[in-house]
C-alpha cells in the first residue's frame, strides 16, 4: 500500500463544505484556536523553532527551508518588519493558491498570523494576482471578519501582538512574482527585480527587512501549528541520509493537475507521489484513452518530462534528477501524444517573451531571439542550425549560469534545453519535413515578422 | 594592505576603500567592459557585459574557491582576498554572446550615426563580439523621437542600460525619463506632457554608451573622429565645471564635461554645454577701433597700443575694471600696465553677472548664481595691487561707478568679455556715467552702451580662446589650454597686456604664473606644473603654514 492510499485532505478539507470559507466554519474544524493558544503559550522564537524543525519548504517555487528563511532576520531589530505574501500566483499550470484563498481563506489568515508573530511583522501583505477579482473577494471578507473576531488589529487576543493585513492587487505581470519584483511592484516601481544582495530578509519591503512567504506555505504553516510537527514529518519523502544537502520533502501538497487527463483539477497528495500516479489516481488517465507524450512536472518553467520518466516522484529533489528544473509550483501539465513538441516549445517561447522583464540582456534578447526562431520554424523557414542556437540559448541564459539577476531566464531556458535535448529527433524531422530545401541552410536568413502575439 | 588579485596580478587598495571589480581591475590595467554601471549613478547589474569569474583567496593556505557561476563584476565588491578573473575563456564566450545579444535588435546605422566612432556599442564589439552573425537579420530602421528640447532619442539603438533613467532619478532629481512597455520591446520614453526638461539634461546624452540618445544641438554637425580634444574649464559661472572643448578648425562643435571630483563630479549644466555658441557669433568685435567724436576708425594692433598708452597717461588718473571673466594672469599684467602708465591707478573688480539664487541637485551638482568664473581669483589679484588695510576690502563695480561719476578719475579702463550677444551686460543709464571721461578703453566680446562712449575699442577673447588660470568658488585654481584660436584681427586679452608691458616673444601665462606664485602666499600653490584637476588655493595655504 502506498503513503496517499491512505492520505486524508488537510489544506482542502473545506473544498465542498457548505460555507467552508466562513470563519464560523474554520472555527468549527478547530481553525484559530491553535493561534490563540500559541499566542499565549509560544514566544516568536520558539515559532520559528517550531517550523523551523518541521522541515516544511517553501512552496512557491524553489522550495527555500521556510523556517531557515525567518532565521535570516536581523536579530534585535528595531522594525518594522515586514511579512509579504506572495499571491502573485502567475506560473502557467498553477491555481493552487486560488483554490486555498477561495475555498478555505482563513486557514491562510491563520497562517500569516502566526508566521508574523514568529517573524515579529506588524504588517503583512498579501500581493494578490490581478486576474483573481473571486480570491479578492474571498480574502478580503475573510480579512474583514478576523479584524471582527479580534484575530487581526491591535493586540490581539490581549496577547500584547497587533498585526494588520493589507490585499495590495497587483496589475497582471509574470515578473511580480519573483520575490523582489514582487517588493519593488509593491512600493509602486516597475517589477524589476532587485541585485542579491542584499537579500529581502535585510533590506526588502521600503528598505526593511521582510519575509517573502507563499500562500500555500502559510496554508501548511497554520496546519503545522494545528497538528504539530510528527503529523507533518510523517508526510512525505524523508531526507536523504547520504546527501547532507537534502533537508527532504515533507508534509501535504497541492498538485495541479492539467491538460490532457479526464479530471483535470488541484488535488492534495503527500509529498512525492509520482507523476504517473497522479494522472491515474486523481486524473483518471490520460483523455480520450491517448497516450503521454510528455509532463510538465511544475509549471511550464521546470521543464518537460517524457513517458519513461512518469514514475520519478515529485518531490523536491525528484524532477532535478531527469534533467527538469525542479518540482516548482507542483502544476502538472500533461501533454498527450497528439500535440507537436515545436508547438509547445513555441507556445512556451512566447510566453517567457511576452513576461521578460527586459532588465537584463541575455533574458530581454535570448527569449525574443528563441521566439523568433520558433516562429519561423514553425513558418516552414526551419533550420538544423536553429536547434543548435535553441540549445546554446538555453545553457546560457539564467541565474544558474550566472547570466541574469533572476530566475526568470532560467524558467525560459528549461522547457527549451528539455524539449531540445529529449524531442531533438521530432524537431529534426519536423524541419526537414516542413523546409526541405533549406534545412541545411547556415547563414543568417530574413526575420520574419511575429505574427503571434499576446 | 587588502591585496585584490586581478587575472593573476596583484593590486594593493586601501583598507578604506570601497571598490567594485571594474575599479580594481582598471588599476591593474585590465579593463572590464560594461554598459549600464556609471560610478556616479546607482548599480543595477542589468547589461550583463560586466560578467566575470569570482572567487576568494584564504590567507593562510592561499587556496583559491572561486564561485561556481559568472558574477557581474560592477556589483561584486573587491576586498581583500578577492580573486578577479577577465581573461578565461567563460569570460570571453559570455561577452561576446551580450554583444551579439545586444545587436540582435539593434539596427546598425553606424554610417548615419553620431555616436560611431566614440560607441562602447561599436568598440566592444570590435574587442570582445564575434564576427559572423547568428540571428536573423532585421530590416533597417531608425526610430527617433523627441524626449525634450535638448535631446533626441534614436528608439532602435538603444540596449536598455537605463544610465539616462537614473540620471534623471538620482542626479537631476527630475524623474522625466522611464521606460515603458517589457521585455524586448520596451523603450525609453517621458511621460505625454512631461518632457526631458531640466538644467542638466544634456548629462543624458554623454552618459548614453550607444547612439541612443542624441544633443539637438551636436546632430550631424561633425564626425566625432574629426574633433579635438582641449581640457578646458567652464566659464559659465562660478563652479567652474572641468569641461573637455571639443573643436575642428578652430571651431567649437560641444563641450563635455569632464571628471573632476572636487568640482563637478562627472556633470555640467545645460547653460554651460550650450554656452560656446557667442564665440562664433556673427556680431562679435573683432577690430581695434578708434572714435574721434562720432567716427570711428579701424586701427593696426601694433600702432593702436602706442596710441592708447599715451592717450591714457594723458588723461589724468587712471580708473581699471578688473572683469571676473579674465584669468588671473590677464588680470595680473593688466594691473601691472595700469600701475606703468599712472602709478595711483584705481583698480577695481569689473561687473559680476549673477542671479538671484545658487541652484543645487541632488545628485551634489550647484549652479553658482555668480555667473563669471573668476571672481575670487581677480580678487586675490587686486589685493596684491591695493595695499588693502585691515578692514578694507577690493573695490567693486558699484564703488568703480561712484568714482567715475564723482570725476575722482579722469580715464578708465573697462575690461569685460561676458557672454551675451542678445542682452548687454552695461545699460545706458550707466554707460551715461563715463560721459565726461577724457579717455575710455573698452574691452569686450560685443558692442554695447559703453563700447559706443569708448575712445578705444578693443576686442576681447571668448573662454575657449584664453589660456590661464581661473579660481573657481571653492577656490580651487584651474589651469586651461587654449582650445581655438580667437577670429582674425582679434588679440586675445593676454598678448595685449604681454605687449604693453614689453615682453619679448610670445604670451607665456607659466612665467606670469610663477611669477604670481612668488609673490602672494595665497597663490604659492599655482608655482610649477599644474595637475589637470587643479588645485585648493585654500588646502595649499594651511599646509604650507
Amino acid at each position: 500500500m502506498k503513503p496517499s492510499d491512505t492520505f486524508q485532505p488537510v489544506l482542502l478539507e473545506a473544498a465542498g463544505i457548505q460555507d467552508g470559507f466562513s470563519i464560523k466554519s474554520y472555527r468549527s474544524r478547530g481553525g484559530y484556536a491553535p493561534l490563540e493558544k500559541l499566542l499565549v503559550e509560544k514566544k516568536p522564537a520558539e515559532v520559528v523553532d517550531l517550523v523551523k524543525s518541521s522541515g516544511l519548504r517553501g512552496r512557491g517555487g524553489a522550495g527555500f527551508m521556510t523556517g531557515l528563511k525567518w532565521t535570516f532576520l536581523p536579530k534585535d531589530h528595531p522594525g518594522p518588519i515586514y511579512l509579504c505574501v506572495n499571491a502573485d500566483e502567475s506560473e502557467p499550470g498553477t491555481f493552487n493558491n486560488r483554490i486555498l484563498m477561495e475555498e478555505d481563506p482563513h486557514q491562510v489568515l491563520e497562517g500569516i498570523i502566526i508566521s508574523a508573530y514568529a517573524t515579529r511583522a506588524s504588517t503583512a501583505y498579501i500581493y494578490l494576482r490581478y486576474e483573481y477579482p473571486k480570491s479578492w473577494d474571498a480574502l478580503q471578507k475573510a480579512i474583514d471578519e478576523a479584524y471582527e473576531a479580534g484575530l487581526l488589529g491591535d493586540n490581539i487576543q490581549g496577547s500584547g501582538f497587533s498585526l494588520d493585513i493589507y490585499l495590495h492587487r497587483g496589475a497582471a505581470a509574470y515578473i511580480c512574482g519573483e520575490e523582489t519584483g514582487l517588493i519593488e511592484s509593491l512600493e509602486g516601481k516597475r517589477a524589476w527585480p532587485r541585485i542579491k544582495p542584499p537579500f529581502p530578509a535585510i533590506e526588502g519591503v521600503f528598505r526593511k527587512p521582510t519575509v517573502v512567504n507563499n500562500i500555500e506555505t502559510m496554508a501548511c504553516v497554520a496546519q503545522i501549528a494545528r497538528r504539530g510537527i510528527e503529523w507533518f514529518r510523517s508526510i512525505g519523502i524523508p531526507a536523504d541520509p547520504d546527501n547532507p544537502r537534502d533537508p527532504g520533502s515533507y508534509g501535504p501538497k497541492l498538485y495541479c493537475l492539467s491538460g490532457h487527463v479526464e479530471k483535470p483539477g488541484c488535488y492534495e497528495a503527500p509529498l512525492g507521489i509520482t507523476a504517473r500516479e497522479l494522472i491515474n489516481r486523481f486524473g483518471g488517465g490520460v483523455w480520450k484513452g491517448r497516450r503521454v507524450k510528455a509532463v510538465i512536472p511544475g509549471g511550464i518553467s521546470m521543464g518537460l518530462m517524457t513517458e519513461d520518466e512518469l514514475d520519478t516522484p515529485l518531490d523536491f529533489t525528484g524532477p532535478g534528477t531527469v534533467g527538469c528544473l525542479g518540482l516548482g509550483t507542483a502544476a502538472v501539465v500533461v501533454i498527450d501524444d497528439t500535440v507537436s513538441i515545436v508547438d509547445f516549445l513555441h507556445n512556451s517561447c512566447r510566453f517567457f517573451a511576452h513576461e521578460s522583464c527586459g532588465q537584463c540582456t541575455p533574458c530581454r534578447e535570448g527569449t525574443n531571439w528563441s521566439l523568433r526562431m520558433l516562429e519561423r520554424i514553425r513558418a516552414g523557414k526551419g533550420r538544423l542550425r536553429d536547434l543548435d542556437l535553441l540549445a546554446e540559448i538555453g545553457d546560457t541564459m539564467g541565474m544558474m549560469p550566472g547570466s541574469t539577476i533572476c530566475g526568470l531566464a532560467d524558467g525560459a531556458a528549461w522547457p527549451i534545453k528539455n524539449s531540445i535535448t529529449k524531442f531533438r529527433d521530432e524537431f529534426e524531422n519536423y524541419i526537414k519535413q516542413t523546409n526541405p530545401t533549406g534545412y541545411m541552410e547556415t547563414d543568417p536568413v530574413p526575420a520574419l515578422p511575429i505574427v503571434t502575439t499576446h | 594592505m587588502p591585496t585584490v588579485l586581478v587575472d593573476g596580478q596583484e593590486v594593493e587598495i586601501d583598507a578604506d576603500e570601497r571598490l567594485n571589480c571594474i575599479e580594481v581591475a582598471r588599476r591593474a590595467g585590465v579593463e572590464i567592459p560594461h554598459y549600464c554601471w556609471h560610478p556616479g549613478l546607482s548599480v543595477v547589474a542589468s547589461c550583463r557585459m560586466c560578467l566575470i569569474q569570482a572567487g576568494t583567496r584564504n590567507a593562510e593556505t592561499g587556496d583559491v574557491s572561486m564561485v561556481p557561476k559568472l558574477v557581474p563584476g560592477c556589483q561584486t565588491p573587491a576586498k581583500d582576498g578577492t580573486v578577479i578573473v577577465t581573461n578565461s575563456e567563460v569570460v570571453r564566450q559570455s561577452r561576446a554572446r551580450v554583444e551579439e545579444a545586444l545587436l540582435i535588435d539593434h539596427p546598425i546605422d553606424c554610417p548615419i550615426c553620431d555616436k560611431a566612432g566614440e560607441c562602447l556599442l561599436q568598440d566592444y564589439h570590435f574587442e570582445h563580439g564575434q564576427s559572423e552573425r547568428r540571428a536573423d537579420i532585421h530590416p533597417f530602421s531608425s526610430r527617433r523621437r523627441d524626449v525634450g528640447p535638448t535631446v533626441t532619442l534614436f528608439v532602435d539603438r538603444c540596449i536598455m542600460c537605463t544610465r539616462c533613467v537614473r540620471f534623471t532619478r538620482e542626479v537631476s532629481g527630475t524623474a522625466e525619463l522611464m521606460v515603458s512597455a517589457r521585455g524586448a520591446k520596451e523603450e525609453i520614453d517621458t511621460f505625454p506632457g512631461f518632457p526631458l526638461d531640466n538644467k542638466l539634461s544634456g548629462n543624458v546624452v554623454d552618459l548614453c554608451p550607444v547612439g541612443a540618445l542624441g544633443d539637438k544641438d551636436f546632430l550631424y554637425q561633425q564626425r566625432v573622429w574629426f574633433l579635438k580634444k582641449t581640457e578646458n574649464v567652464c566659464g559659465g559661472c562660478a563652479t567652474g565645471c572641468s569641461i573637455v572643448t571639443e573643436h575642428n578648425q578652430d571651431t567649437v562643435y560641444r563641450l563635455k564635461p569632464r571628471e573632476n571630483q572636487h568640482v563637478n563630479k562627472w556633470w555640467m549644466c545645460d547653460e554651460g554645454r550650450y554656452g560656446w555658441h557667442h564665440l562664433h557669433d556673427a556680431t562679435r568685435i573683432v577690430e581695434v577701433s578708434h572714435r574721434n567724436h562720432t567716427h570711428w576708425n579701424t586701427v593696426e594692433w601694433t600702432s593702436a597700443l602706442g596710441q592708447l598708452t599715451k592717450d591714457l597717461h594723458d588723461a589724468g588718473r587712471l580708473a581699471v575694471a578688473v572683469s571676473p571673466m579674465l584669468t588671473i594672469e590677464e588680470a595680473w599684467m593688466l594691473c601691472a600696465v595700469a600701475r606703468a602708465i599712472d602709478p595711483d591707478a584705481y583698480l577695481a573688480m569689473g561687473h559680476v553677472p549673477s542671479t538671484d539664487h545658487d541652484e543645487s541637485f541632488p545628485g551634489g551638482f550647484t549652479i553658482r548664481r555668480e555667473k563669471s568664473p573668476n571672481r575670487i581669483g581677480i580678487e586675490m589679484i587686486l589685493s596684491m595691487f591695493n595695499a588693502l588695510t585691515e578692514n578694507s576690502t577690493v573695490p567693486e563695480w558699484k564703488e568703480f561707478l561712484e568714482q567715475i561719476r564723482t570725476e575722482a578719475v579722469q580715464s578708465a579702463w573697462v575690461t569685460a568679455g561676458y557672454p551675451t550677444p542678445e542682452t548687454s551686460w552695461c545699460d545706458e543709464e550707466t554707460a551715461a556715467v563715463f560721459d565726461n571721461m577724457n579717455c575710455l578703453v573698452v574691452q569686450d566680446l560685443f558692442r554695447s552702451p559703453l563700447s559706443k562712449r569708448a575712445t578705444w575699442c578693443l576686442p576681447a577673447s571668448g573662454f575657449a580662446e584664453r589660456h590661464g588660470t581661473w579660481v573657481n568658488c571653492g577656490h580651487r585654481a584651474q589651469t586651461f589650454e587654449q582650445a581655438i584660436r580667437p577670429p582674425a584681427g582679434v588679440w586675445p586679452e593676454g598678448r595685449v597686456f604681454w605687449s604693453l608691458l614689453g615682453r619679448q616673444g610670445l604670451y607665456d601665462p607659466e612665467s606670469i604664473r610663477e611669477t604670481i606664485a612668488k609673490n602672494s602666499v595665497g597663490f604659492a600653490a599655482l608655482s610649477g606644473d599644474m595637475p589637470s584637476l587643479g588645485v585648493d588655493l585654500r588646502l595649499q595655504q594651511v599646509t604650507g603654514t
